[in-house]
């Protein structure tokens, strides 16, 4: 792709997020703005994008979230939460029509949308549950589409009634109803004849139908790679027609499939199955999260949330762990070591040291004084130190130096220096407890959930 | 010009980012896409910049002529229509590949010309026949095969007889597998190749066919369509609905395929060749 994937457009702006540790509504809307755009290039319609937005902004901005742990975390749930709820219901079914009575089926769409494969496997997705159906070739304009139902209705094993392309679809549903009970089928498929939302004849056609014979359930299919247009077309079908449910058809291109939230924002009918491939067994039920997921590119953008809900969640105990033992005055070469992690996690020293409250140096003096790069090397020194001497710094001698220097790859003298400096900051940890007090989250450690930088 | 620009540039008094905001919402709605709108949007920025534009009014032409400008072909973009040429259709099932061709036909046989088609989509049930029926109404002769044959043989008959008909259009039909199928792309690839050795010397056209209704994937439609072959124009279907098939702009900004022809119908002449100029008026009605 040419593109920044919208799943990092999603994650940069949601890292921004978790590593400021409160959510303000500005911050809402620097995510929104990112989610703003992933939906519509996700083909989702325009105003419905702009009400999905403010919706999610006011959740959002609510107190559930400025008091949870983890900001961004809330806010890609909130977006993917109200995406599944807006797309729902899951397992959506067709109505059928109680004991032996028929129901009538009537597949209507645009020219192209895939309305007679979509047809013809619904039909065989009904045959393997049990249903009697019978497909009828109401299509009399299109040259081809009764052969093209023929020959998928024999593939999928379900009869195929046709009058040949010169009676009307009025006639020939009627005459199918009647073939149907003749010939025990207890679901009758009207395939009919693509159409423009604009074209007033051809929906009168429809219409038509509806009024002359009983249809129980009208079932509007939609191409998952439709545009802008979308509510336009379903809209129009909803009020002119009156559609019961959508099939969402050519689901196995790449499409993202921002139709599918277009369309039920704008009919609030369900979404019965989606079109997955060109074979007659590729109809599957909807489901409303992996759609979520598709249309933001979410599932990528999740994983990341749950693994970053593991690692804090272990930060967090070594966070209280080494809490306890500071104030103890005790800091070893351990927890200069998981100082390091915490802060690679958090993205760089730099940004931290800047965010710092009260130490009175501004980024550029911080990027001087210290190199990322020594504190690679400074994390080489100790992990060629041994258990023992990580844990008690005390013991720590030349010929041990000597050692750790080999471990490193560095110089005895770079060994010498940094064990210094460590006994430094050893001396000045052993002070902050005192400096930091009791106030709960408002000194350095609570301020930055829990973080803590011994430098 | 009702509508849009009467609403916005009538109705906002001043260029500011509400202004753009709404131009930016209108491009998107038309289909055009997040990124290129935003390129659009900062292109006339720099404009109105450039030459102290104070009144949205006079926003609008600017507007319209950058979009149009674009979107102009060159003069030599219809040529083939003059010589020996070989048409590959080229597009996704139902996006109306099979209409075109048969519209197109239709088009050339009326100015005189001899033209064959080839049913070389052997894949979708009944393509052949609905190719043979739409041969009928134009009057123009097919080679067509089996379904499940190769393509490619199709094809090969198709250049006897139309090397041995001397016709001046060979209009061949292709499989119209979604574009990220691979089977789909190493075929049309071996098309070409048979085009090479067995017809060379003819004007090759190759014409993507879009779905005027399709948003974003259209782009993506183009683009894998041209890793396997070079499309030289796009027929934009559909274009009778009240889609906007705005993603010509972002598909000729990234990927330089000019629009050549727009349907706008289901009969035979709802054909046309692609007008810049209305095609921009349209986008922002």
């Amino acid at each position: 792709m040419a593109f920044e994937s919208l799943t990092d457009k999603l994650q940069n702006a949601f890292k921004k997020l978790r590593s400021k540790g409160l959510l303000t509504q500005e911050d809402v809307k620097t995510a929104l703005k990112e989610v703003k755009m992933a939906l519509l290039e996700a083909d989702v319609n325009f105003k419905v994008v702009k009400q999905f937005v403010s919706g999610v902004e006011e959740r959002a901005v609510g107190s559930d979230v400025l008091n949870g742990l983890n900001p961004g975390q809330m806010v890609v749930k909130i977006v993917n939460d109200e995406l599944v709820s807006l797309m729902g219901p899951e397992n959506a079914e067709i109505e059928f029509q109680p004991g032996k009575a028929a129901t009538v089926i009537m597949m209507c769409g645009l020219q192209g949308a895939g309305k007679t494969t979509a047809t013809a496997k619904l039909a065989g997705r009904l045959l393997t549950k049990g249903k009697r159906p019978l497909l009828v070739a109401c299509d009399i304009y299109r040259p081809g589409a009764i052969k093209q139902l023929q020959i998928n209705g024999q593939k999928v094993g379900v009869p195929v009634f046709e009058m040949g392309d010169s009676n009307s679809p009025v006639d020939i549903a009627k005459a199918a109803i009647e073939h149907a009970r003749k010939n025990d089928n207890n679901v009758v498929i009207l395939d009919t004849a693509g159409r423009l939302h604009i074209d007033d004849e051809m929906m009168e056609e429809l219409v038509n139908i509806k009024k002359n014979v009983e249809v129980h359930q009208t079932i509007l299919v939609v191409d998952a790679m439709t545009g802008q247009d979308a509510v336009t077309v379903a809209g129009d079908f909803n009020e002119r027609i009156g559609i019961d449910g959508v099939i969402l058809s050519k689901m196995d291109g790449d499409a993202r499939g921002g139709a599918a939230l277009s369309v039920k924002a704008v009919t609030q009918k369900p979404i019965f199955y989606v079109g997955m491939g060109e074979k007659l067994t590729d109809l599957e039920p909807f489901y409303p999260d992996r759609m979520a997921n598709r249309i933001l590119g979410m599932g990528d953008v999740l994983s990341l949330i749950e693994k970053a809900e593991e690692s804090i969640d272990i930060d967090e105990e070594t966070s209280k762990d080494m809490a306890s033992r500071l104030k103890k005055g005790k800091f070893d070469y351990n927890d200069y070591l998981e100082s390091m992690k915490q802060m690679k996690n958090l993205g760089g020293l730099s940004s931290i040291l800047g965010m710092l409250p009260g130490m009175g140096l501004k980024t550029k003096d911080i990027e001087g004084a210290i190199d990322e790069d020594d504190l690679k090397r400074n994390e080489a020194i100790i992990l060629s130190m041994t258990k023992e001497e990580r844990a008690n710094p005390k013991i720590m001698s030349l010929p041990r130096k000597g050692r750790i220097a080999k471990g490193a790859g560095v110089d005895i003298a770079v060994v010498n220096r940094f064990v210094k400096q460590f006994e430094q900051t050893q001396k000045m940890m052993k002070q902050m407890p005192g400096m930091l007090g009791g106030k709960k989250g408002k000194g350095m450690f609570g301020g930055l959930g829990g973080m803590r930088f011994p430098f | 010009m009702a509508g849009f620009f009467s609403k916005i540039f009538g109705g906002l008094s001043k260029i500011d980012e509400d202004f753009y905001e709404e131009i930016f919402e209108k491009l998107v709605m038309g289909d055009v896409g997040v990124r290129t709108s935003e390129e659009i949007v900062e292109k006339l920025k720099e404009l109105v910049r450039e030459n102290h534009i104070k009144e949205p009014e006079s926003c609008r032409e600017y507007l319209k002529d950058l979009i149009k400008n674009e979107m102009k072909l060159d003069e030599d973009a219809y040529a083939f229509e003059k010589e020996r040429s070989v048409i590959f259709i080229i597009g996704i099932n139902g996006v109306g590949k099979t209409t075109s061709i048969g519209k197109l036909a239709s088009m050339f046989k009326n100015e005189g010309k001899r033209v064959l088609l080839s049913a070389a989509d052997t894949f979708r049930a009944a393509a052949a026949e609905q190719l043979n029926e739409w041969a009928l109404r134009a009057g123009v002769e097919i080679v067509s095969g089996k379904e499940g044959q190769d393509p490619s043989s199709v094809l090969f008959d198709s250049i006897q007889s139309a090397k041995a008909k001397q016709v001046d259009v060979l209009l061949v039909d292709t499989a119209g597998r979604l574009h990220n199928k691979k089977n789909l792309m190493d075929e049309l690839e071996k098309m070409n190749r048979l085009i090479n050795s067995y017809y060379p010397l003819v004007h090759r056209e190759n014409l993507v066919v879009l779905d005027g209704t399709t948003g974003q994937n259209a782009l993506n439609q183009a683009r894998e369509f041209s890793e396997v072959t070079k499309p030289t124009g796009i027929i934009m279907t559909k274009m009778d609905g009240t889609a906007k098939g705005g993603i010509a702009v972002a598909i000729q900004s990234e990927l330089k395929i000019p629009v050549k022809y727009i349907g706008v119908g289901e009969k035979i002449d709802d054909l046309r060749r692609f007008d810049a100029g209305e095609y921009v008026d349209s986008l922002f009605d």
